[in-house]
């Protein structure tokens, strides 16, 4: 098994502590497997992203315990672990840095995974998502929501993850540019076995990417 | 009655930027219309403009007339009688039309205090209805809250009702079901089909959605109109490639896709027809020139498979 999570609960205090805490997550389990895409269906609120950014290693989980390839992991996640689980979150513009052209940002997991960068090395990477060399020059707020996601997505395939958690990645695109990331990402997985967390409001979107899907309500899930 | 007529926009920055390109559209009162395309095909951009909210580098030609009446021509003073009283804007992100200082109730009724000088506590009494028609919520209580601590869907309703407080009769939506999950979306549509006696221009990439509110749909490509036509001809027989591509890519019918990625404004095709980098008909006439507005069958359509 690529990633389990067994009995994971998260919850919040109540800030002025007059009311009782808010549990985002009730005693979650999941598990993925290599090469598999499973969906994570749920309405705003029900707790599916945070459990996507607890399997990413952004947020500790109150309670229960995160498995990968069967060893234990504890909070905050690192080394390697942490760059074999990336995350590609609905809103693009969050991932990069507004101040700065989108190169620099681009370049930022070679340093991280200590890879050789170069320009070539880094159209190469854009390149198979229709982005060219002015694309590097200009700023996050320059591009189309849609140029922006498949930067953000080309980001994370540097760090060649076994696991991408996918936050509703085409919830604020057209339905041109859904399907293109969703074709691409199908053949990406095709070649590297990666395995996706795919999580959506879109009951027919899950039903066409994912091999099987978990519903979430209320911090809880049910296959 | 809106009649766009030959609207364009362009900014005069570093970048020649053609945001939208001479735009022909009518909307009768009390119908719903629906701008679809992918982003920065230029349906927001066409909103701002009609509403005079572009920032001073936006260049805009042609007329936009609300009942005769030329809203690009309008001086500062002459917009702040119209907006909200004649015509009233959604704009997008739910969270973006309301002030989070201040309570949802008094923002609701605030265009009825502001154009019809109806007191205070009248204007947040009346709120009060209005948000319970919109089912935002049934209480007092849910008036004196703030934003933050409403849910999206809740926010977006609580904005139409606003949109129609002092008795507006057109609203200019922009993507307001963006970010929102299925259920919510099905609660906005709901509130825009109780909309009888209000016209509504509203863009959205979200083609369910446009089908569910809209009886006729315009859609959009590269600053362009592509096609225009009822919803039920638009789903049903959609003409211009582009939207046959748009229908096909629906997570319903298979997402299937065409090769390649939408292209930057600066990639397409000079001269000739923007969609023809993409297009599965192109032909030698489409990459030379760009193909006029044709009637088929009902539609208006821009594809020179349907001029002759």
């Amino acid at each position: 098994m690529l990633i389990r999570a067994e009995q994971i609960t998260k919850k919040y205090r109540s800030r002025t502590g007059d009311q009782k805490a808010f549990y985002a997550l009730k005693e979650v389990s999941i598990a993925i497997e290599k090469g598999e895409t499973v969906g994570l269906l749920g309405e705003s609120g029900s707790g599916k992203s945070t459990l996507g950014q607890i399997l990413s290693g952004l947020l500790k989980p109150s309670s229960g315990e995160l498995f990968y390839h069967d060893q234990k992991i504890s909070f905050p996640m690192k080394g390697e672990t942490r760059k074999k689980i990336q995350i590609l979150f609905q809103h693009p513009e969050v991932s990069f840095n507004p101040m700065l052209p989108l190169k620099k940002s681009m370049i930022e997991p070679y340093r991280v995974c200590k890879k050789p960068y170069s320009q070539e090395i880094l159209l190469e990477a854009i390149r198979k998502f229709g982005l060219h060399e002015e694309h590097l020059e200009r700023k996050p707020q320059e591009l189309s929501g849609g140029e922006l996601q498949r930067a953000a997505l080309a980001r994370v395939l540097v760090m060649e993850p076994e696991l991408i958690v996918l936050d509703e990645p085409t919830s604020m695109l057209d339905v041109i540019s859904q399907a293109q990331i969703v074709r691409f990402l199908k053949e990406y997985q095709k070649e590297h076995q990666t395995a996706y967390l795919f999580i959506t409001h879109n009951r027919k979107l899950a039903e066409q990417t994912c091999d099987r899907i978990c519903e979430i309500h209320e911090g809880k899930i049910r296959v | 009655m809106l009649e766009i007529k030959d609207i364009s926009v362009h900014f005069a920055s570093n970048h020649f930027v053609q945001a939208v390109e001479h735009i022909d559209l009518s909307v009768k009162d009390t119908e719903k219309v629906a701008i679809v395309g992918e982003t920065g095909s230029g349906k927001s951009i066409l909103l701002l403009a009609i509403l005079g909210l572009l920032p001073e580098n936006a260049v805009v030609t042609g007329q936009a007339l609300l009942d005769g009446r030329d809203l690009l021509k309008l001086k500062r003073k002459e917009w702040d009688k119209i907006r909200g009283a004649k015509i009233s804007y959604i704009p997008q992100g739910s969270g973006n039309g309301m002030n989070p200082l201040l309570r949802v109730g008094f923002q609701v009724g605030e265009p009825l205090m502001e154009h019809k000088k109806v007191p205070k506590k009248k204007a947040f009494q009346k709120s009060i209805e209005l948000m319970r028609q919109f089912h935002v919520g049934d209480e007092e209580m849910v008036a004196r809250q703030y934003p933050h601590t409403y849910s999206g869907g809740m926010r977006q309703r609580a904005m139409i009702a606003m949109g129609i407080a002092a008795g507006s009769r057109m609203i200019l939506a922009d993507e307001p079901t963006k970010g929102l999950d299925e259920k919510r979306i099905q609660m906005v549509a709901e509130s825009f089909q109780m909309l009888k006696e209000e016209t509504l221009l509203c863009v959205t990439h979200d083609l369910n959605f446009a089908k569910e509110i809209a009886q006729w749909i315009c859609v959009m490509y590269a600053a362009n109109q592509v096609e225009y036509a009822a919803a039920e001809e638009i789903f049903q027989n959609p003409l211009h490639p582009y939207t046959q591509d748009m229908l096909l890519a629906m997570p319903e019918n298979g997402l299937q896709a065409g090769e390649g990625f939408a292209l930057s404004h600066d990639e397409y095709e000079k001269g000739g027809c923007k969609y023809a980098p993409r297009c599965r008909f192109c032909e030698t006439r489409c990459k030379r020139e760009q193909p006029p507005m044709a009637e088929c069958g009902g539609h208006k359509v821009r594809c020179w498979k349907y001029v002759d």
